[in-house]
């Protein structure tokens, strides 16, 4: 089945019959194709990863010396608040729905996604979410300025009153999600292909399936914890204040309750894409994909009760600390099978290290870096040196940009010909992935060191003693964030055009989606294929 | 497409059900704390006079007073370190004073540290039972009446209670 299936043509199918579509931005607005709502979503992210990569930059360069040079110490608070809030769910969250919209309908065989117009709205939501979120940063009093955490009291008593902005936009972001991962789960259970059986579905289907459930369990707590702030702080309920019976102290079990899997939620589709990607070029069969599945499952259950690790110096007793602190290492076991079995994929395979490959081997390491500083801030006695300081810092955009922004960036290179059918510029491609690794460790990497001598996060001043290292962490900045220029130009270039590529694009992958044609047509699948 | 309805009420359900549930954690987590002890909530209901055998054991309780924001208040135990026998009933005098010009409403929420402790203080009459009404520059001297229960646990030596004093005029 190496020829190509583009049933554009076939009488009888209600799908087909309307491929053309509106023209202009109309097609955009309108659209129900998973094609083009995977190309919005991508496209969205792409912007907010500049718009918060931007802010990135501000932070790096008041922080390039010690003492205050640019910014005031509120609008550097924004500027570390809303630069969390659109990374997580504006750049890399929408980044894999649209992988997800993109490319689950192709690997399962399906026409589309199950429910079309309901993807229409989860998508056509974000923006206004957004334009929400930033423009508070314009108005009297700015935009939030708690940390992305939104610990109460600071959200609650000390917040501004665009606080209604931040709880809003939050609100559809969590809608947006929901519908999203609705989606998913039905167009997933209802609409493989005959034979495709569960323990056939590729790894990235997988992967998104156990990240829909993990976002209908946890997305609704969240909009829930934003509504207890929204009423705290405007309508006189008392959920987080202690004057009025409640507990400051629950709002971060709350709030970790959401926020713990949301950490799996960003990277359990990284894992999928890795483990598509490391056998294409390995040549080799995934190595042991059972247990791919069950560790996948066992992270997204691990997920639910682990939550309080993020609270060690809240002055948990003893036997609480013990119990997530163990929970905590617990995760690692799951978490290690994966990286074996990547690594075991690539053992004696045939490897070629074509751009994607350099960026899935890349996660391998750098994102084992991110679990191993995990596992340290994971011992209970430990962790109240790291608390709050650069190392968690370190940790997560280990995890974070090393880990899911990298996976993205490989899944972009992987299946960008198969979009546009055209190869994109791999010179120009492997300088971005060049750039971006030596940068992204000078910047990240020296956190660590800050960290552990006891430099504390979200402060727009330091102390003297960390002055070099802090210029050398904003130089990898800087460097990094022009880095990710390249990385626009080399997507754009692609669209425009370049070297057509057949539809079976890279030799070693396998998948229904390199069975239609390159570029992959506006409808595909509208006779399911059989799956051996 | 029936198919796909079924199964979009059942997610959609979940999507609800997860949204009320993280409104059930607030009551679940009163009601964990008080069965566990772990928070250091002490219980804000009115105890019996403590029957129990006065131990010889020696315990040193400690009583902060912290003023939250701009809470217009003095609020002061004397003397803040006490000795007592668990089992034995104790009475300390704190002395709170309204520093405005304006008649105000003070509540203490009280917090006992280690945790585990807290359910073994047992408060008989307590100012943080209810609002404090002070009038404007006013002092007014509240009671805590409260005892140990032999059931502490034997590493604890000390403990400290802790009132987070909080103006609630007006609300």
């Amino acid at each position: 089945m190496t020829d190509s299936v583009d049933n554009n043509q076939e009488p009888g199918e209600p799908k087909s019959a309307d491929k053309s579509y509106a023209a202009g931005v109309k097609r955009w607005l309108y659209t129900t194709n998973h094609k083009d709502i995977g190309t919005l979503y991508l496209g969205f992210s792409l912007l907010m990863l500049l718009i918060g990569g931007s802010m990135a930059m501000v932070i790096r360069a008041e922080l390039f010396q010690p003492g205050l040079q640019l910014i005031e110490p509120n609008f550097f608070n924004q500027m570390t608040t809303v630069h969390g809030l659109i990374m997580v769910f504006g750049a890399v969250m929408p980044a894999f729905v649209g992988l997800a919209n993109w490319m689950i309908p192709l690997m399962i065989g399906a026409p589309d996604m199950a429910l079309p117009r309901m993807n229409n709205w989860s998508f056509w939501i974000l923006p206004f979410a957004f334009t929400m979120l930033l423009s508070s940063l314009f108005m009297p009093g700015g935009g939030p300025n708690f940390g992305w955490t939104f610990y109460a009291p600071l959200s609650t008593t000390y917040s501004n009153n665009n606080t209604a902005l931040f709880v809003f936009s939050v609100h559809i972001m969590g809608i947006s999600s929901i519908m999203g991962a609705i989606n998913v789960i039905v167009t997933i259970i209802n609409l493989r292909a005959p034979g495709m059986t569960w323990m056939k579905m590729p790894m990235f289907v997988w992967t998104w399936f156990i990240t829909a459930f993990l976002l209908i369990a946890v997305m609704p707590v969240l909009a829930g914890t934003v509504t207890m702030v929204l009423t705290d702080k405007y309508f006189g309920t008392s959920f987080f204040n202690a004057a009025g019976g409640g507990d400051p102290v629950m709002f971060q079990h709350i709030f970790w309750f959401f926020g713990h899997p949301e950490v799996y939620i960003m990277i359990l589709p990284a894992f999928g894409i890795i483990s598509t990607i490391i056998p294409a070029f390995s040549r080799k069969k995934l190595f042991g994909y059972h247990s791919m599945v069950y560790a996948t499952a066992s992270i997204a259950l691990l997920s639910f009760i682990v939550w309080a690790h993020h609270m060690f110096t809240t002055g948990m007793p003893l036997a609480a600390e013990l119990f997530f602190m163990y929970s905590t290492m617990l995760i690692s076991v799951p978490t290690g099978v994966k990286v074996f079995n990547w690594v075991a994929t690539m053992w004696r395979g045939s490897i070629s290290f074509e751009v994607p490959m350099l960026f899935a081997v890349a996660f391998i390491v750098l994102f084992t870096i991110g679990g191993f500083s995990g596992l340290m801030l994971a011992i209970t006695p430990a962790d109240f040196q790291y608390h709050d300081t650069y190392f968690v810092v370190a940790h997560f955009h280990y995890v974070l940009v090393t880990g899911a922004l990298f996976s993205i960036m490989a899944g972009v290179y992987f299946w960008l010909p198969k979009w546009t059918g055209f190869m994109f510029d791999i010179r120009l491609a492997k300088t971005h992935f060049w750039l971006s690794l030596v940068s992204v460790n000078v910047l990240f990497f020296p956190m660590h060191f800050v960290g552990l001598a006891g430099m504390p996060r979200r402060i727009p001043d330091y102390a003297l003693q960390f002055a070099d290292f802090n210029a050398i962490i904003s130089l990898g900045g800087f460097a990094f964030g022009l880095s990710q220029l390249l990385f626009v130009w080399a997507v754009i270039k692609c669209f425009k055009g370049g070297d057509t590529v057949p539809d079976k694009v890279w030799d070693g992958a396998e998948g229904l989606e390199w069975q239609v044609a390159s570029p992959a047509p506006y409808h595909t699948f509208s006779t399911p294929p059989e799956v051996k | 497409m029936k198919t796909h309805n079924k199964l979009v009420k059942r997610l959609l359900l979940a999507s609800v059900l997860m949204f009320a549930f993280a409104f059930a954690l607030v009551p679940l987590y009163d009601v964990f704390c008080e069965v566990t002890g772990l928070n250091g909530k002490p219980s804000l209901q009115p105890a019996e006079v403590s029957a129990e055998v006065v131990s010889e054991r020696l315990i040193d309780v400690s009583f902060l007073t912290h003023i939250q924001g701009e809470a217009p208040f003095t609020v002061e135990a004397e003397p803040t370190v006490i000795t007592v026998k668990p089992g034995e009933m104790n009475h300390v005098t704190f002395t709170a004073k309204n520093v405005s010009g304006q008649n105000r409403a003070m509540q203490a929420v009280p917090s006992v540290s280690p945790g585990l402790a807290a359910q073994h203080l047992h408060k008989v009459e307590c100012f943080c039972f209810n609002q404090q009404a002070i009038l404007a520059g006013e002092q007014a001297e509240l009671t805590l009446l409260f005892y140990l229960d032999n059931e502490l646990p034997a590493e604890i030596e000390e403990l400290t209670l802790s009132y987070a004093v909080f103006d609630i005029s007006g609300s």
